[in-house]
């Protein structure tokens, strides 16, 4: 096996033993990155030289034995979502052209304190308005599983780049299921925390009271790792959690015995995909065959789970996207008629469809004789989400379902249709609502090559039990040792 | 028809912390544009916003100076349009769930009675940053400076309880004064760390109907308050004497004109979609936190005024004035301390000190004559060295060259001359060199006593101590 192919977790005990350096590695990567990217297209930016210069200093502190962490020397990607100082962050949209952060977000921070070398920054649906990346302003990204289809979204940059072995893991965000969803259309590991156990300072917001980062991984276990990096609060994020951060990989036993998991009679729905529901089917029995209990929970919100989301998260991205005006950074489109055609023109060339389309639908429910009945209402609703969730959980300690209705779908079959587009976030949306921890994992193949994701919600700060149980399947299955066939990206099929 | 004018104010005051509302840039003004600004201010994508400790506190400050019920949770909201002055296309402040209620600020109506005029909220919310127009390199483009942007700000909204300019202008006195008090704002009216608009409305008086308002701005001073809404009033009588309908409109004042005219209708109006802010957690207050900033507010105006009528004896008129600023305030009982006559310590700030302060154009803080040195010329007063007249131009002098009263007194040799025997030397001259009106007085015209004593004082540079002047003439001239 390639060693770009290996877990975070092995290359942090190859590196910490010396056999091998974060400059090999990290070159590696690179080399990867420059057979397969110029068809997958992951990546938006490559910080080629600045990743040198980090895996240089980190193999320095790995000789030093200085403040070493499992992600000292690792090559680490991250969602274009997130600030980084000195290098170009575009959140997928041409708003921001030219626009070069003076600041790192908190995750970045806290990555490159950890020793994590920063390969580049990736492709995804334009704000994080999307779930298939095709939204990116630049290009949509392959799956690496079938480059005839999408990667799934928002994160869909992540998914693919860590699928592919382009990097040993990412950093994404989720605000309806832009982890766990490309996670499992591209085969990998996805989390997302509890809302507030990640620092969203530099993390360009699309819905802010939905908006959470996490890693994408090939395993648990570095998901696990990663989350003890990045998670803590954060005294620039007001509501960033004063909750302990634990040692999540310590947790992780493979003893899930009388555990209780529910399944949600809502959730296997009509729409569900034949064969993602019998890969779910199998995968309840392979937890029932590790001793955990199986119940029946009900979720009885759940039908409205679409429409409170696309009320809540469009009226707050359209106010958080007004900022985008031409006036302080960004594209300014200047055709010298007066302040309002500046607005109208910056906006209407920087802004693509799907995010003007939220944009408007956002302000309509803000607006005046409008607000009670949807955002309001939305609210109100959300609140009972979360009741349900609280009473689910009285009977069991973590929630299954499917991460997707269906696995990875064609380049441009939903791209006219955004209806259809919103169901695929229709098992991942709750989460956010409810602020709670999920996890999307590998659960099986369809006949076709396509990998299928299977999701575990967890109580509120409860990401022990979710990467727990997510820990034993994996370990009792052998579906996220897969790889992709790179073949057909390197145009030999 | 007679009319009475319904008017309520909307007071905004800009906060003394050093810190602006969200983030840690400095409140300092009058610097070069943009120097005072991180990504939080400018609105940078990605960055969130965290509320100054300073500012809540200094918000339950006034709310509680104000009789204000404090919300034990109040809700930030974001109030969105678009500007090029305002970062992040909203801003953040309050919306339904205020930080303070139902309070009150008394004050003089100009008759001298007091007036209670109800405050239905104060809110904290942050500013937005200033254009300049015409300043870039060519004269149609417009340059943003941010300095101000997130600046800390109070709303302080008033019940329609005012119903005249004047009484207008006294709440806004009564209200500024209040923020001085409690060190929470500057009350700079033309800098705009204070800053006022007011919603306007007549009807036929005695009626309880409220008529079509009007919301006039930009009025940054007393004197443009009073006319602004003096103006306004009057125009809105004329419309209605004149079967015409008052528009519900926005209305700026202009000061060079004296009048308003119309900015945007009711039409026009902006929808602010107000929506609670996400990325701040509800401002939550317990008891305890409160009751500490109550325990460490200070004596408050219409408190003070009180105590000085009545410790130190003083008319109303005279405790007004001195409590009208706190460092006045402070000056006079720093002096009554150290001289303890109130009422002459009164009469002397309040004709001299202040006459003089003005004529330098200086505030309190600058005065060059502190109380030790104010009080020591009216011990010098009263232990008859020098005369009252004196004493003024002695104060005049210590105004000037920043010396002390005894200094300037042996310098210019003007201690007062109470020795009998070199005053009657000096009598005795007057009366021989004015042979006719001694003549006159005899006969009766004892007015020309004072004629005499003016003699005497213009012959002694206004030394002789004037009782003693008084006596000795009465004497001589039998």
């Amino acid at each position: 096996m390639d060693v770009v192919e290996l877990n975070g977790w092995e290359l942090a005990e190859k590196l910490k033993g010396g056999e091998i350096t974060s400059r090999a590695l990290t070159e590696a990567y690179l080399e990867r990155i420059d057979a397969i990217d110029g068809r997958l297209r992951a990546y938006i930016t490559v910080c080629r030289e600045e990743a040198l210069r980090q895996a240089d200093e980190a193999d320095r502190r790995l000789r030093e034995k200085e403040g070493i962490t499992p992600l000292t020397g690792m090559p680490v990607a991250l969602k274009d979502i997130f600030s980084t100082k000195g290098i170009k962050t575009t959140c997928g949209s041409r708003i921001l052209e030219g626009y070069i952060p003076p600041f790192d977000a908190t995750v970045v921070e806290r990555l490159k304190g950890a020793g994590a070398v920063i390969i580049g920054k990736l492709n995804m649906d334009e704000f994080a308005m999307g779930s298939s990346t095709e939204n990116s302003a630049f290009f949509p990204t392959l799956n690496p599983w079938d480059p005839g289809r999408v990667p799934g979204g928002s994160s869909g940059g992540s998914a693919a780049a860590v699928s592919s072995a382009e990097c040993v893991l990412s950093i994404g965000t989720d605000t309806g299921g832009s982890i766990r969803q490309p996670a499992a259309l591209c085969g990998v590991v996805g989390l997302k925390p509890t809302y507030g156990l990640v620092s969203r300072y530099g993390m360009i917001a699309f819905a802010s009271s939905l908006d959470q980062a996490g890693p994408i991984a090939r395993c648990v276990r570095d998901c696990a790792i990663t989350l003890t990096l990045i998670a803590g609060r954060d005294p620039k994020d007001s509501t960033s959690l004063h909750a302990p951060v634990h040692e999540y990989e310590s947790h992780l036993d493979g003893n899930i015995k009388g555990m209780k998991i529910g399944i949600p009679e809502e959730y296997f729905i009509e729409g569900l995909h034949p064969e993602v529901e019998k890969a779910v089917g199998e995968s309840i029995r392979v937890l029932e065959g590790l001793g955990a209990e199986c119940v029946e929970v009900s979720l009885p919100h759940t039908e409205y789970a679409v429409s409170v989301y696309y009320l809540v998260a469009t009226s707050e991205a359209s106010s958080n996207l007004a900022r985008y005006d031409g006036v302080k950074y960004g594209l300014r489109v200047d055709e010298g008629g007066g302040l309002l055609d500046m607005y109208k023109l910056t906006r209407d060339r920087g802004f693509g469809a799907e995010v003007k389309r939220r944009i408007m639908l956002g302000t309509y429910s803000l607006s005046a004789g409008y607000y009670e009945a949807y955002y309001r209402k939305a609210s109100q609703v959300r609140t009972l989400m979360k009741r349900d969730f609280e009473e689910a959980f009285r009977m069991c300690d973590v929630i299954l379902t499917p991460t997707s209705p269906t696995p990875a779908f064609r380049l441009g079959e939903r791209l006219s249709d955004p209806l259809t587009m919103y169901l695929s976030d229709i098992f991942t949306i709750s989460c956010n609502l409810a602020g709670i921890p999920g996890i999307s994992v590998p659960c099986g193949f369809t006949e076709e090559g396509l990998p299928l994701g299977l999701q575990f919600l967890g109580r509120f700060l409860d990401e022990i039990s979710i990467l727990k149980v997510a820990h034993a399947y994996e370990e009792a299955t052998e579906w996220h040792k897969k790889r992709p066939p790179l073949g057909k990206l390197l145009g030999e099929g | 028809m007679e009319y009475e004018a319904v008017i309520g104010l909307e007071v905004h005051a800009q906060l003394l912390t050093r810190s602006k509302l969200f983030c840690g840039c400095s409140t300092t003004f009058g610097r070069p544009p943009n120097t005072q600004v991180c990504p939080v201010c400018l609105g940078m994508p990605g960055v969130l916003p965290v509320i100054n400790e300073k500012a809540v506190e200094y918000a339950i400050r006034m709310a509680l100076a104000t009789d204000c019920r404090i919300n034990h949770r109040s809700v930030f909201a974001r109030k969105n349009y678009f500007y090029p002055d305002l970062p992040k296309g909203y801003q953040i402040s309050q919306y339904d769930e205020p930080l303070a209620e139902a309070g009150h600020i008394d004050t003089e109506t100009p008759d001298g009675r007091t007036k209670r005029v109800g405050i239905t909220r104060i809110h904290i919310e942050e500013d937005a940053g200033k254009l300049l127009h015409g300043e870039g390199d060519d004269e149609a483009s417009s340059l943003v400076d941010f300095n101000r942007a997130g600046m800390p700000l109070i709303e302080i909204v008033s019940e329609p309880h005012i119903s005249s300019p004047e009484e207008a202008v006294s709440y806004l006195k009564a209200l500024r004064d209040i923020l001085l008090y409690l060190e929470i704002c500057d009350g700079n009216m033309q800098e705009g760390s204070l800053r006022c608009d007011a919603n306007v409305s007549v009807r036929p008086k005695g009626t309880k109907e409220f008529g079509t308002k009007t919301e006039v701005k930009n009025m940054n001073s007393f004197k443009f308050l009073k006319d602004a809404l003096t103006y306004e009033i009057a125009r809105q009588i004329g419309l209605m004497e004149g079967g015409e309908r008052v528009v519900q409109e926005t209305r700026l004042f202009e000061p060079s004109t004296g009048r308003t005219r119309s900015m945007r209708t009711k039409e026009e109006a902006h929808d602010y979609r107000y929506f609670p802010e996400p990325d701040l957690l509800p401002l939550v207050l317990e008891d305890e936190e409160i009751e500490a900033i109550g325990v460490m507010l200070p004596e408050l105006p219409a408190q003070k005024k009180t105590r000085f009528m009545e410790e130190y004896g003083l008319p109303s008129y005279d405790a007004g004035i001195l409590t009208s600023s706190k460092r006045l305030a402070d000056f006079y009982e720093e002096c009554v301390g150290l001289f303890n006559e109130p009422k002459t310590v009164s009469n002397w700030i309040m004709s001299e000190l202040l006459r003089l302060l003005k004529e330098h154009n200086i505030s309190m803080e600058e005065s060059p004559v502190g109380a030790e040195r104010f009080t020591a010329l009216l011990k010098l007063l009263k232990g008859g060295r020098i005369s009252g007249k004196i004493a003024k131009e002695v104060l005049e002098e210590m105004f000037a060259t920043g010396k002390d009263a005894e200094a300037i007194i042996e310098e210019k040799g003007l201690s007062q001359i109470s020795d009998e025997s070199e005053l009657l030397q000096v009598v005795d001259r007057i009366i021989a060199d004015n042979p006719e009106n001694v003549e006159r007085y005899r006969a009766g015209k004892t007015k020309l006593l004072g004629f005499f004593v003016g003699e005497v004082m213009k012959a002694t540079r206004g030394k002789a101590n004037p009782q003693l002047v008084n006596r000795l003439l009465k004497e001589r001239l039998g």
